[in-house]
Formats: structure tokens, C-alpha cells, sequence
């Protein structure tokens, strides 16, 4: 390696060090601004999901309550297993993609997290499409809302989540938009947290989801 | 050096009426809701006045029994959340930041935006009078006579999408009480030295977002009865009312101890500063929040025992529902405790304080009592239920308010509340209300069904049934003295020091009203009561001799005060819009719904866009 280069490589870690002091020192300061040392909207946020856990366990009770009151072959039976085994694997990567894209921002890697935010916005997509899919076969069969309690308990469960899935595919939107503004930067990119925890939880009802409705 | 707080940018108070629509100042936010549930409170109030009128005598003809229904079902509606509940986010929105030494809650936007969403809601809610009919189905509207095949109008849709924005309001309230206590609590003040209004904010805010969100999923299936066509609730399809029973009933039992823990809260804080005492056995009570509350969520089915659930059911939920006279009754002795030898001083707002102990456990009494199920199966649908309800919410939650007004208004204002009308407000209630509201029980038992708009004579009811209503004249006759002396007293001059009571929380250690910023310094923290040991020494009693504190000036610390914004109101505009777009679709081609949606998204991104600070 070159004199200059070796220069570059350490007044690189001199700018790292430096860097990684203030950094810390953020972090003391944010940790000395709140009493349990978590940050305000992270705490909040994780209230926000608790709530949200009742909001789809009262969903999925109703869905429970009127299980079996259709006939199969007029319901359950309608539904495709193989698509929403590839739509639950598909939101499972997401969720991958989605962890890369906070590790690549922690270890300073920007670019590589905006690439991974748009796969997930791309996997996100790519399930709704899934859905999508299967709403059109239901109503080509003549299930809809209307029907009878199979179509109207599936479309309510399923569409509630499913509105979910589309509001975290505009929020991750945003964060890519905020990052390419600059907005995200290895001192600061909570949000991306943020919006992580949100996409997991919204990953994590649908396995439920996928268990009642597909595989019970 | 109080020099040096002065010349800080935005730190003194601007004015106006734009000021107080893009304010995020926690105080202004507070008086904000405490006013417009004050109002809120007087309609409720007057709808009752009407109701009493109707029933003085029998065969009342006053208002029809269609009107009749709607009185009834806006009155509950409106006292529950448009009075009380807002009231104690009023409350608890002006003094929790106070008491735990905090500049303002975590998040001062998000605080603004609940109070838009809470007054677009009651607009919302009380619109339905002009716009074809007000909702008639009662506080609980029970499918299917929700539904459109039994109730065509379309009051039961501004109820439905009235109460969503209530209770998008209320959870975000939550949200924001939650993280406040928990993360901007003054050094020193750790879980167990909260003081206990902050407690009872704290369980209150937890039970709303686990109860919430099931009236939420309640009300979205009904919703979609009535628009969509779908058959949650319609036995003709295979839909089961039950279920709406019990997605109600798991939010609306928590929701009663939403309405009554600030109180407990409210009373715990008087009854310890008029006494000049520590609040007796301040952990057991601090345990006893966290037992109701959790004991809450497993009592919801002791209102559905008359509708046939399994007798194994009856048994286990009237048993939870006997578990919680246990921390209940360990508040009552506590405050007793608290009481006893202490220096009183019968203020009004002891007055008021020491009424509800003796009057709200008779509410818990005839709970236990409603909670046996052979009496339940007696006298349900009777006057008793309807006595033993306002016993809780009356007798409970509204004495504490009238109690924490007298309170802190001096601390919110610079004024004190004239004590002799305080007084007469206190006497004209206690006695009022016990002519209404004991009487009910007597007449409930005797068999007089409720949500009756008029009964024949000759049953045994008359005598009883004009003595409430006379009751109920004297509790208005109260209400009025006490808006009166509102108004009196707010012309009065400021007279109120810092610390008029001689209080033991953090709110009376800066000036009255507080600055903007609340504290320019803070003191050690350590114990429940920080400026009384401030005062008179840590853990002394009571010695006649404080030393003074005042927290509002003399820090050099820079003060960063969040900036006032439009976004708040512009997004719970967006927001309120979309749901009256849905409310009016059929008729408008559901064009409200994208309209509201682009408002709320322009809000959104002028939120985002702004610096907080």
C-alpha cells in the first residue's frame, strides 16, 4: 500500500474515532434527556404496537367467533393455500430486507440501507399484489363482503392488515425519500428503527393471520 | 439571574385567538379541554334537566318518546366522552407535566392534535341534531338495534364515526401521558414516589389503549352493517348480537374505571393537602391502581349476565367482579387514614373530597351488590342500575372534578374560587344528588324499568319520581352557582402565591399561573411530596413554618420551548373530514373520503416538515 494511501487510511480512522466519540456523546446526552433512557418516540412506538395487538386480537376473535358458520366449500374452502404460503414467505423477507437496511445504517453503509428499503418497499408491494390476487379470485367466485359471515370476516381481518402492510410501504417511501434528502444519517436514523418496528409487527400479525385463516 | 430566563427567546407568552389554535403548551391545552368539556358537560347536563322534567309526573308529555330516546342516548354519550373523560385529560394534560417537574409532555404536537380531534368529535357528535336526528340506541347501542333494518336514520352513523374520533383522541392522549410519566419524570422521582393523581393518569392512560381498540373493532363491524352490507350482527344471517356485547362491554367495564382512577387520583392529592398529611400507605394505594386496573379487563361479561351465558361464565365474572371491592376497599380506609388527625381545612375542596369517600362507596356497595347474579337477574333494566351507575360517575368521577377545580384553578389562573358560593355549589350537590340518585335504587327496586320515556300513575312511582326530579333541579341549581363563580372569579384580581394550599407536589413550587416553561430549576426528589420536604425539611410533619420555594425563575438554564403549529388542527381537520366522508357517502359518491385524505396527508407533511423545537 502506498504512503499516501496508508495516510488515508488512518487519518480515516482518526475521523472514525472522533466520529465514534461524538456519537457517544449524543448518546449520553439523548440517554441523560429521558428517565428510562429510551428515547421518547421509540417508547411510544412500541406503546402504539401494544395497543395495535388488541386492535387484531378483537378482529381476529370476530373472525374465531364466526369460523365454521359458512360452509366450507362456500368459504375456507375458496381460498388458495399455495398463494398465501408465497405471500407470507414474501413478507417474511421483507422483513429481512428490513433489518439489513438498520444494520447497514448502524454500520454507516447509507447507500447499502436505501437498498435495502427499496426491497422492501418492492416485497411489500409484491405481498399486497398477493392479495390482490386473491381477493379477485374470491370475488370471481361470487365471495365478497355481502355474502355471507366466511366472506365478510376474511375481507374485514384480511383488508384491516392488509391496510397496514400499505401504510408501512408509504411510511418506508418516506424514509427512502428522507434519506436521499439527507434527512437519515448514521448519527440519526431512529426513524428507521421506527419504521422497522412497525413493519415487524405488521409482519408478525399476518403469521398469525396466515395460522387462523389458512392452516386451522 | 431571573434576568437571564426573561431574555430567552420565546419564552414569554404570546396572545390572540391564533395563539391558542397552533398552541402546544401543555397548560393552554389543558384549560383548552377543560373548557370545551365544561360546555360539554352543560348540554349533558341539560339533556338530563329534560329527562327529569319529562318523568317529574306520570304520563309526562314534554318531549316525545323518539325525542325521549335521543335525550337519553346523548346524555350518556355526552357526560361519558365529552364531560368526564376529556375533563380528566384536561386535568391531567394542565398538571401531570407539573407535578413530575416536566417543561411539557413528550410530545407537545401530538397533545394539540388530541384536543382538535376531541372537539371535532363532540361538533361532530351534536351536528346529528340538525342534520336528520341524533342517535337514539342509548350509550351502549346494542345491535341490532343499531343496525339499519331497526334503526333507518342517521344518528347511529354520527355516533359510530363521532365516537372513532373520540377515540382516536383519546389513544393518542394515551400515548402521550404514557411516555411522558415514564421518561420526563424530575431526577429523584423514580416509579414509586409519583405522586398519585400521576398514577391514576398513568393506569388510566394503559387501560385506554388496551380497551380502546376493542369499541374501535366494535364499532368498525357495525359500520360495515350499515354501509357495506355485511351481517356481524344480524341473526337473520347467522350474525351474533353477543358479539357485539362483547367487544363493547371488554371496552366499556375498563372504560368506567378510565372515568373514575383520575378521580381516585384527584382525591388522594386533596384529601393529603387539606389534612396536611402524607397520603396514608401511599404504596398499597399505588398497588391498588394497578389491581383495579387489571382486575378490570376480566369483569366485562357482569353486564351481560341477563343474556344466558353459561352459569359457569356468571360464576367466574361475578367472582372477578366481587375482587375488586379488595383494592377499592383499600383506597376508601386509606383515605380515611389519611384524614385522620390530620389539620384539616374544610375548603370547598375538601368538602368535596371527604363527600365522595362516603358517597361513591355506596356506589361500590350497590356495585357488589349488581355484581350477584340472582340480584343481578332481579333488578336489571331497573332505576337501581341506573342509580348505582351515577353513584360511580357522579358521586365518583364528577365530585372529584368539582373538587380538583376548586383546587387548582387558583394555580391555573392566579384566582381563587369564591369559597362561599364554593360552598353552596358543595351542599346544593351533596343533597341534590342524593335525592336523585339514592332515590333511584328505592324506585328500582320497587320495579320501575329504565329508558321508559313516561309511566302510567298509581304504581308506586310518583311520590319517588318528582322527589328526583326536584334533586335534580338542586344539582343544577349547583352546576349554575359554580359556572357563575367561575365567571365571577376570573374578573377578580390575581391574588393566588405560588403555593395558596400549602401543597406537597411539584405544580405549587413555581408561580400561579406557571410560566411558560414551568420550572426554570428543580428540586431534589425524594419522596411522593418533594416540596413539602422542601418546605418544612424530608419526612418532618407538619410545623407551621415552611421555607419558601419558587421553581419559576432564577435558572440560568437555556430553555428550548417547542414552536406553536398549525399542523395539528390541520391533520385532525383531514382526518374528521375523511370520517364525515364516509358518514355521507352513499349520498356524495364517497368523494369526502379522498378530499379528507389529501387534507390529512398536507398536514402531515407540514408536521413532519417542521422542526419541533
Amino acid at each position: 500500500m502506498s504512503a499516501v494511501g496508508k495516510l488515508e487510511q488512518a487519518g480515516h480512522h482518526v475521523g472514525e474515532s472522533v466520529e465514534q466519540v461524538v456519537d457517544e456523546t449524543h448518546a449520553q446526552v439523548a440517554h441523560a434527556e429521558t428517565t428510562t433512557g429510551l428515547d421518547h418516540r421509540k417508547l411510544v412506538m412500541w406503546v402504539f404496537i401494544a395497543s395495535e395487538t388488541i386492535f387484531f386480537a378483537a378482529l381476529m376473535a370476530t373472525y374465531l367467533v364466526y369460523r365454521g358458520k359458512t360452509p366450507y366449500e362456500e368459504g375456507v374452502g375458496l381460498l388458495d393455500l399455495n398463494v398465501a404460503s408465497l405471500n407470507t414467505f414474501i413478507l417474511l423477507a421483507s422483513s429481512l430486507t428490513m433489518v439489513m437496511s438498520l444494520q447497514a445504517i448502524e454500520n454507516k453503509k447509507k447507500g447499502r440501507m436505501i437498498v435495502f428499503l427499496i426491497l422492501t418497499t418492492i416485497l411489500g408491494l409484491a405481498f399486497l399484489g398477493g392479495q390482490a390476487y386473491e381477493y379477485g379470485k374470491l370475488l370471481q367466485e361470487g365471495i365478497s363482503l355481502d355474502t355471507n359471515l366466511f366472506g365478510a370476516t376474511f375481507f374485514v381481518l384480511t383488508g384491516f392488515h392488509g391496510s397496514h402492510v400499505a401504510i408501512g410501504v408509504l411510511w418506508i417511501i418516506m424514509l427512502i425519500i428522507r434519506a436521499l434528502r439527507g434527512g437519515i444519517s448514521e448519527h440519526n436514523h431512529l426513524s428507521v428503527e421506527l419504521g422497522g418496528l412497525y413493519w415487524h409487527f405488521v409482519d408478525l400479525v399476518w403469521v398469525v393471520l396466515f395460522t387462523i385463516i389458512y392452516l386451522i | 439571574m431571573a434576568t437571564n430566563v426573561m431574555t430567552l427567546p420565546r419564552t414569554s407568552e404570546p396572545t390572540g385567538l391564533w395563539s391558542w389554535i397552533t398552541t402546544v403548551d401543555h397548560k393552554r391545552i389543558g384549560i383548552l379541554y377543560l373548557i370545551t368539556a365544561g360546555l360539554f358537560f352543560l348540554i349533558g347536563g341539560i339533556e338530563a334537566l329534560i329527562i327529569r322534567t319529562q318523568l317529574a309526573a306520570p304520563n309526562g308529555t314534554l318531549v316525545s318518546p323518539d325525542v325521549y330516546n335521543e335525550l337519553f342516548t346523548m346524555h350518556g354519550t355526552t357526560m361519558i366522552f365529552l364531560a368526564v373523560m376529556p375533563l380528566n385529560t384536561g386535568f391531567g394534560n394542565y398538571v401531570v407535566p407539573l407535578m413530575i417537574g416536566a417543561r411539557d409532555m413528550a410530545f407537545p404536537r401530538l397533545n394539540a392534535f388530541g384536543y382538535w380531534l376531541f372537539l371535532f368529535g363532540g361538533l361532530l357528535l351534536y351536528s346529528s341534531f340538525f342534520l336528520g336526528g341524533a342517535p337514539n340506541a342509548g350509550w351502549f347501542g346494542y345491535a341490532p338495534m343499531t343496525e339499519r333494518a331497526f334503526n333507518p336514520g342517521n344518528g347511529i352513523n354520527f355516533w359510530i364515526l363521532s365516537l372513532q374520533l373520540l377515540g382516536i383522541s383519546s389513544i393518542v392522549g394515551a400515548l402521550n401521558f404514557i411516555v411522558t410519566i415514564l421518561n420526563m419524570r424530575a431526577p429523584g422521582m423514580t416509579i414509586n414516589r409519583l405522586p398519585l393523581f400521576v398514577w391514576g393518569i398513568l393506569v388510566t392512560s394503559l387501560l385506554l389503549i388496551f380497551a380502546l381498540p376493542s369499541i374501535t373493532v366494535a364499532l368498525i363491524l357495525l359500520l360495515f352493517d350499515r354501509y357495506f352490507g355485511t351481517m356481524f350482527y344480524l341473526p337473520s344471517a347467522q350474525g351474533d348480537p353477543l358479539l357485539w356485547q362483547n367487544l363493547f362491554w371488554f371496552f366499556g367495564h375498563p372504560e368506567v374505571y378510565i372515568m373514575i382512577m383520575p378521580a381516585f387520583g384527584i382525591i388522594s392529592e386533596i384529601l393529603a393537602t387539606y389534612s396536611r398529611k402524607p397520603i396514608f400507605g401511599y404504596a398499597a394505594m399505588a398497588f391498588a391502581f394497578a389491581g383495579i386496573s387489571f382486575i378490570s379487563f376480566t369483569v366485562w361479561a357482569h353486564h351481560m349476565f341477563a343474556t344466558g351465558i353459561s352459569p359457569v361464565a356468571d360464576i367466574v365474572f361475578a367472582g372477578m367482579s366481587f375482587l375488586v371491592a379488595v383494592p377499592t376497599g383499600i383506597k376508601i380506609f386509606n383515605w380515611l387514614g389519611t384524614i385522620w388527625k390530620g389539620s384539616l381545612r374544610l375548603t370547598t375542596a375538601f368538602l368535596f373530597a371527604a363527600g365522595f369517600i362516603g358517597q361513591f362507596t355506596i356506589g361500590g356497595l350497590s356495585g357488589v351488590m349488581l355484581a350477584t347474579v340472582p340480584v343481578d337477574w332481579q333488578i336489571t333494566d331497573t332505576y337501581f342500575v341506573v342509580g348505582h351507575l351515577h353513584y360511580v360517575l357522579f358521586a365518583g368521577a364528577i365530585l372529584a372534578l368539582f373538587a380538583g377545580t376548586y383546587h387548582w384553578f387558583p394555580k391555573m389562573t392566579g384566582k381563587f374560587l369564591n369559597e362561599r358560593l364554593g360552598q353552596a355549589h358543595f351542599w346544593l350537590t351533596m343533597i341534590g344528588m342524593i335525592l336523585v340518585f339514592l332515590t333511584m335504587h328505592y324506585i328500582g327496586v320497587l320495579g320501575m324499568p329504565r329508558r321508559i320515556y313516561t309511566y302510567a300513575p298509581a304504581q308506586g312511582w310518583d311520590l319517588w319520581n318528582m322527589i328526583e326530579t326536584i334533586g335534580a333541579f338542586l344539582v343544577g341549581l349547583g352546576a349554575l352557582i359554580f359556572f357563575i363563580n367561575i365567571l365571577i372569579s376570573l374578573r377578580q384580581p390575581k391574588t393566588s402565591q405560588g403555593d395558596p394550599w400549602d401543597g406537597q407536589t411539584l405544580e405549587w413550587a413555581t408561580s400561579s399561573p406557571p410560566p411558560v416553561y414551568n420550572f426554570a430549576s428543580m428540586i431534589p426528589v425524594s419522596s411522593p411530596r418533594p416540596l413539602w420536604d422542601a418546605k418544612y425539611g424530608a419526612h418532618s410533619e407538619f410545623a407551621g413554618d415552611p421555607k419558601k420555594v419558587d421553581l419559576s425563575g432564577g435558572g440560568t438554564a437555556q430553555v428550548h420551548l417547542p414552536n406553536p403549529s398549525f399542523w395539528p388542527i390541520v391533520l385532525a381537520f383531514g382526518l374528521s373530514f375523511m370520517l364525515v366522508g364516509i358518514l355521507f357517502g352513499p349520498e356524495t359518491g364517497w368523494l369526502g373520503v379522498p378530499i379528507g385524505v389529501v387534507i390529512m396527508f398536507v398536514g402531515l407533511i407540514g408536521w413532519l416538515a417542521q422542526p419541533a423545537e
